[in-house]
């Protein structure tokens, strides 16, 4: 777990000592993130399009969709989420298809903060004990708050009983080129997964929005900026703006996480969110893995789908799989 | 029949799994200056066909969700009229078509099983109005796959336009007939409605390529249904000109969807599929072992199974309401008087 390796020694998360001199000051910081490559983005593109071709099945295709179903984080973040409603996702996520006992159980369920106790009860109480419960707090989705209150909501859901908190950071600042600031704040969110009475913080995901951040070359230096910070995984998007996450978006910081260890050692995960829809789609997403950060990173410990729909549709595939008939939205449950 | 000879000619040069109406009009166009007279695919006498001119093919396609797309394994197979020769390459169907039109069809159930009665009334009719103009082709579509002189495949589309005026005009009268008010010793009003079973999967007749067809499909989805639709395999063209009238007349996409190919191939996936709720056998008539095959396939979630006939139908007989009937669930309501 990156836990291990990523731990906090003081109150800031200490960067990898490789890169101790370039978190020094906020010009360094902003040296170092300026100076990484510029993203061919054509080339991404046409790499990411590529992948996308490779056809995977009978057997692989198993393996893929059981793995796919493992790394999910089965996410309702609505505004009239109901305990009910939060209730019956968890059960979805402990036992997805009553049908079938094989199938695995998801790997989290992620929810709003003040729904993190209810969710982590549900759990407990439904056979999905292994199941994490991951909130996302900071003024999520939109990240526009005072970092006391930001600070706040992270350590409530934390005291909560959340395993994983999903963190946005700031894109204001990012995109106004306030390096240092994005990167406190980071490392203070960090700082709040601590848990008072000692046991494992929570993991930190942080959320770029890629949407927000409109360029490859933004993506690449958010990626580097939040994996300096102490980030446990890097998330593409909230699944609130228009443009969630893409392959090659993903691409790019599989790249990133993939250098990152090379260069300290230190693995990172990785999450898109947002627009992951079909099976064929969560395929696309492992092929890219394995192909751009390596098997390492095929383990629901390193590579996570934030998803709601996503869960029915490999549901379904593998049911066809397993039976040799199409399958419907009436086996499935309604979500 | 004089043509014969450069029919023959066309059909063995072209190529084996294109399909193309360019390659196969470059090929016929080589073999002689009159060919491109020979080489229509309806073998209706061409007008304008001036020596030399370029044939203009058709290439038939699928029709699925309201476009008409090739077939996703991009298999073709040929279609010969009765006496064996070449007429057209229709697409061949594989199970991931069916998969895709089953989707498409379940997308559509809402908006159509929705609309109102009169509606799709409306809109029936405005389909009969279609195929009338479009009668000539169907005419030498049907004379040429079925072997009839051109007044039988006249009065055989004729027939088949009336069949599905017939229908059309059933759409706001099934309910009066199927439904109605119960009686019921309690202070309720007890209402019966016929309401559609949901995604009918038809196998049409395998003899009779357009009323037959017509016959099947139109009450099917009169009721609001929606329908997937594998067409006689030997004679596939009728079925495949119809889906372009579909197209034009203000039918929904995805509401029929016509999936040209080997009955058995196609038929034993939407049998199995879990998201269609019902299915005609029509085109098993005749072959006992296929019926009884995918009867069983559709016992897994319990599809609705209209039987063919025995002994073969008579098409061209009065149908009555059977076929609308059999594809209709009665949901019944008790609303209290309010004494």
């Amino acid at each position: 777990m990156s836990s291990a390796s990523t731990a906090p020694a003081s109150t800031a998360a200490a960067p990898a000592s490789a890169l101790a001199d370039v978190t020094a000051s906020d010009a360094s910081l902003r040296r170092y993130l300026h100076g990484l490559p510029g993203v061919d983005a054509v080339g991404l593109e046409a790499r990411a399009a590529t992948l996308a071709t490779r056809s995977i099945k009978t057997t692989a295709k198993a393996y893929a969709l059981d793995l796919a179903i493992s790394m999910i984080d089965l996410t309702t973040l609505e505004g009239a989420d109901t305990p009910g409603k939060v209730r019956s996702l968890c059960a979805k996520g402990a036992n997805p298809d009553p049908s079938d006992r094989t199938t695995p159980q998801v790997a989290a369920i992620c929810v709003y903060s003040d729904m993190a106790a209810t969710a982590k009860q549900a759990l407990a109480a439904g056979g999905g004990e292994r199941i994490k419960v991951a909130s996302v707090a900071t003024a999520f989705p939109s990240g526009r708050a005072a970092l006391s209150v930001k600070l706040a909501d992270t350590r409530e859901a934390v005291a909560a009983g959340a395993d994983e908190i999903d963190m946005v950071i700031d894109r204001g600042a990012f995109l106004a080129g306030d390096y240092g600031k994005v990167f406190e704040e980071i490392q203070a969110v960090k700082d709040a997964c601590r848990r008072p009475g000692g046991g494992e913080p929570a993991h930190l995901k942080v959320i770029f929005e890629n949407g927000e951040l409109s360029t490859y070359d933004n993506i690449r230096r958010a990626s580097w900026l939040a994996m300096l910070a102490g980030a446990d995984f890097i998330k593409t998007s909230t699944g609130k703006v228009a443009v969630n996450a893409t392959l090659p978006g993903t691409l790019l910081m599989l790249e990133a996480v993939r250098d990152f260890r090379a260069a300290t050692g230190t693995q990172i995960g990785v999450k898109p969110a947002g627009g992951i829809r079909t099976a064929k789609d969560a395929v696309r997403y492992l092929v890219v893995v394995n192909e751009t950060a390596g098997p390492d990173w095929l383990h629901p410990d390193w590579f996570r789908f934030g998803a709601s729909s996503l869960l029915n549709d490999l549901l379904m595939q593998r049911q066809k799989l397993h039976t040799g008939r199409y399958s419907g939205p009436d086996y499935v449950t309604v979500d | 029949m004089s043509d014969e000879p450069k029919r023959k000619t066309a059909k063995a040069a072209k190529p084996a799994k294109s399909g193309t109406s360019a390659t196969s009009g470059k090929t016929a166009t080589s073999q002689s200056p009159k060919s491109p007279a020979t080489a229509r695919t309806s073998g209706r006498t061409p007008v304008g066909a001036a020596r030399g001119r370029v044939d203009v093919l058709k290439t038939y396609k699928l029709f699925i969700g309201g476009k008409f797309p090739r077939s996703e394994s991009g298999r073709v197979y040929e279609v010969t009229d009765s006496e064996g020769n070449w007429l057209a390459n229709a697409p061949l169907s594989s199970r991931k078509d069916a998969r895709d039109a089953v989707a498409a069809a379940r997308k559509a159930f809402g908006g159509w099983s929705g609309a109102t009665a009169y509606n799709r009334g409306q809109i029936l009719y405005r389909v009969a109005e279609m195929l009338e103009g479009r009668r000539e082709q169907f005419t030498a579509e049907v004379a040429a796959g079925e072997g009839l002189s051109k007044a039988a495949a006249s009065a055989q589309v004729d027939a088949a336009i009336d069949r599905w005026v017939w229908y059309a005009g059933w759409s706001d009268k099934i309910a009066q007939v199927a439904g109605g008010a119960n009686p019921v010793a309690g202070p309720f009003f007890n209402l019966s409605t016929p309401e559609p079973t949901g995604v009918v999967a038809v196998l049409a007749p395998q003899d009779s390529s357009f009323l037959g067809l017509a016959s099947v499909l139109a009450p099917v989805v009169v009721t609001g249904n929606t329908a997937l639709v594998v067409p006689s395999e030997r004679a596939p063209l009728p079925a495949l000109s119809l889906s372009e009238v579909l197209a034009t007349s203000d039918v929904p996409g995805g509401v029929v969807n016509v999936l040209s190919g080997r009955t058995r191939e196609v038929g034993s996936a939407l049998a199995a599929h879990q998201d269609v709720n019902a299915l005609d056998l029509a085109g098993t008539s005749g072959d006992p072992e296929l019926a009884k095959e995918l009867e069983t396939a559709a016992a897994e979630n319990l599809k609705r199974v209209l039987r063919p006939d025995e002994d073969g139908t008579d098409w061209s007989a009065d149908p009555g309401t059977s076929r609308l009937l059999a594809f209709l669930e009665t949901k019944t309501v008790w609303h209290p008087i309010g004494v």
